[in-house]
């Protein structure tokens, strides 16, 4: 079977935007979670998340593409230009035909949605702008990537709640691997910190109105955050014919459903995932150095994924980490972000810290990196992603 | 307790419990009416809307909030203080 690597990243998210600035938040500990600020923000009970501040879409992009392009979108046309400037590509290489995308997202142009409502609701207009569906569709940004990079192989978006991203890197290197692609950008993007948006979390009472605490006693639940990340992933033998630098390869992919709870996970369809993604990696639980958690900080998903990895791992589990306390939980983007610190932890030997870790809880028995970054030879990384809607996806990486 | 507060409260739970209003007693737990934790966000939900307060909840810790869930007794005591507004706690 074909090998692939991956040859290019690149990010944009509350802590940074761009690579280098957010593994370097992630290595000293730093959070992006803050007041939010947005229309309407003191009619909401939640008003802290980790936001892209300072976004000027105006200096980035042509203004008559613009009008076309959801914030969702745009953080997904910056991140792949980082990943494909540090897969050194200008073009795609070879056969266009033979390149695609995949990209996660959960509420796709969220953000058009809030304002087109917004104007026929609230302001009582008639009209909203010409171009709310295709800014809104949940395919927008996965398309726009193929008109900025000629990609012409297969391409879609793919929703599966806070497991989307890591479902579209999956079903990307699945392509590769298989012989249906010779490249694919693949990750995820999001964004859903508007009045709208957050009324709607706001409702399911799972969100914190005072911080992000994955794993630790006390916690209070999730912190939604924005933006996104977008990887170059190539086949190996290509990437290492043209000199690429290869940043990690992906060995291992699984998914797996509950087919339980529409909102409570599952430990049995998450330890499902985890194995079946070592077992598609050929690798043994052992030889793990880390895992980045799904870890939302809820009392529920913690709980549940401690008891899978310990299920999985045994009584001497890797370290673990929640890097959602430093990002914020970016929905169909998270596992993108996440997977920047598995590449973190492989090429720099840095494992990213669980921030907010206040005392351990009895329920959640895993070293989680508590507060600070950590110096660990890791050569073989598993990132996590488990879906309301019990949907579960599984990553495991090496070092190139 | 107001009797009309404790009917309207044992009849949106015992439409979320898939119980006729009769069966719902005040010393019932949640658990004891087959509540998850799905029908218990639709309850709050519910009473919020019909009584127009805003209850404290975070499903996250359930026990640490001053909104007593512990039965259908404590629902209705809670229920009754929110709308008595905090005065009324005070005093």
């Amino acid at each position: 079977m074909r090998r692939v690597v991956i040859t290019g990243a690149g990010t944009v998210n509350a802590l940074a935007r761009d690579l280098p600035g957010t593994l370097a938040a992630m290595a000293e500990g730093r959070s992006g979670i803050g007041p939010l600020d947005l229309p309407d923000v003191e009619r909401l009970s939640i008003r802290i998340g980790a936001q892209v501040t300072g976004w000027e879409p105006e200096a980035l992009f042509d203004r008559t593409k613009l009008s076309l392009y959801d914030r969702f979108t745009q953080f997904a046309l910056v991140a792949a230009g980082e990943a494909m400037a540090q897969a050194g590509l200008a073009a795609v290489p070879g056969d266009p035909v033979r390149w695609g995308c995949v990209m996660g997202t959960a509420g796709g142009g969220n953000g058009t949605v809030n304002d087109a409502f917004r104007a026929v609701f609230a302001e009582g207009k008639n009209r909203v702008h010409p171009f709310t569906v295709p800014r809104l569709m949940n395919n927008a940004a996965a398309s726009h990537l193929t008109m900025a990079w000629g990609l012409m192989g297969p391409a879609f978006s793919v929703a599966t709640a806070c497991a989307s991203s890591n479902h579209a890197i999956g079903l990307a290197f699945q392509m590769i691997r298989a012989g249906m692609a010779d490249g694919m950008l693949a990750g995820g993007s999001e964004s859903m910190l508007n009045f709208g948006g957050l009324k709607a979390w706001e409702g399911l009472r799972v969100m914190s109105p005072e911080g992000c605490h994955p794993f630790s006693l006390g916690r209070t639940g999730m912190v939604q955050g924005e933006g996104a990340a977008v990887f170059v992933l190539e086949e190996y033998e290509a990437a290492r014919a043209r000199g690429a630098e290869i940043l990690a390869e992906i060995r291992g992919f699984a998914m797996t459903s509950d087919a339980g709870d529409i909102v409570m996970p599952s430990v049995e369809g998450a330890t499902r995932a985890m194995r079946g993604a070592l077992a598609d990696a050929g690798i043994a639980p052992a030889e793990v150095g880390y895992i980045n958690a799904h870890g939302t900080g809820t009392a529920a998903n913690d709980r549940t994924e401690a008891a899978a990895i310990r299920t999985v791992f045994g009584d001497a589990p890797p370290p673990v980490s929640s890097t959602k306390a430093a990002h914020g939980h970016c929905i169909g983007a998270t596992g993108a972000v996440e997977l920047l610190a598995c590449l973190l932890a492989l090429r720099d030997g840095v494992l990213a810290p669980t921030l907010g870790f206040q005392a351990p809880d009895p329920d959640c028995p895993l070293d989680v990196v508590p507060n600070v970054a950590r110096t660990a030879e890791v050569s073989v990384a598993m990132s996590n992603a488990f879906a309301f809607g019990g949907l579960n996806a599984v990553l495991v990486l090496s070092r190139a | 307790m107001r009797p009309d507060v404790q009917d309207q409260i044992i009849s949106i739970i015992a439409r979320e419990a898939v119980l006729e209003p009769a069966e719902v007693r005040p010393e019932m737990t949640l658990e004891e009416l087959g509540l998850d934790s799905l029908g218990l966000v639709e309850m709050i939900f519910a009473i919020e809307e019909t009584f127009g307060v805003s209850v404290p909840f975070n499903a996250n810790e359930p026990t640490q909030t001053d909104f007593d869930v512990s039965s259908v007794g404590a629902i209705v005591r809670a229920v009754e203080r929110l709308i008595a507004g905090p005065a009324a706690a005070v005093a």
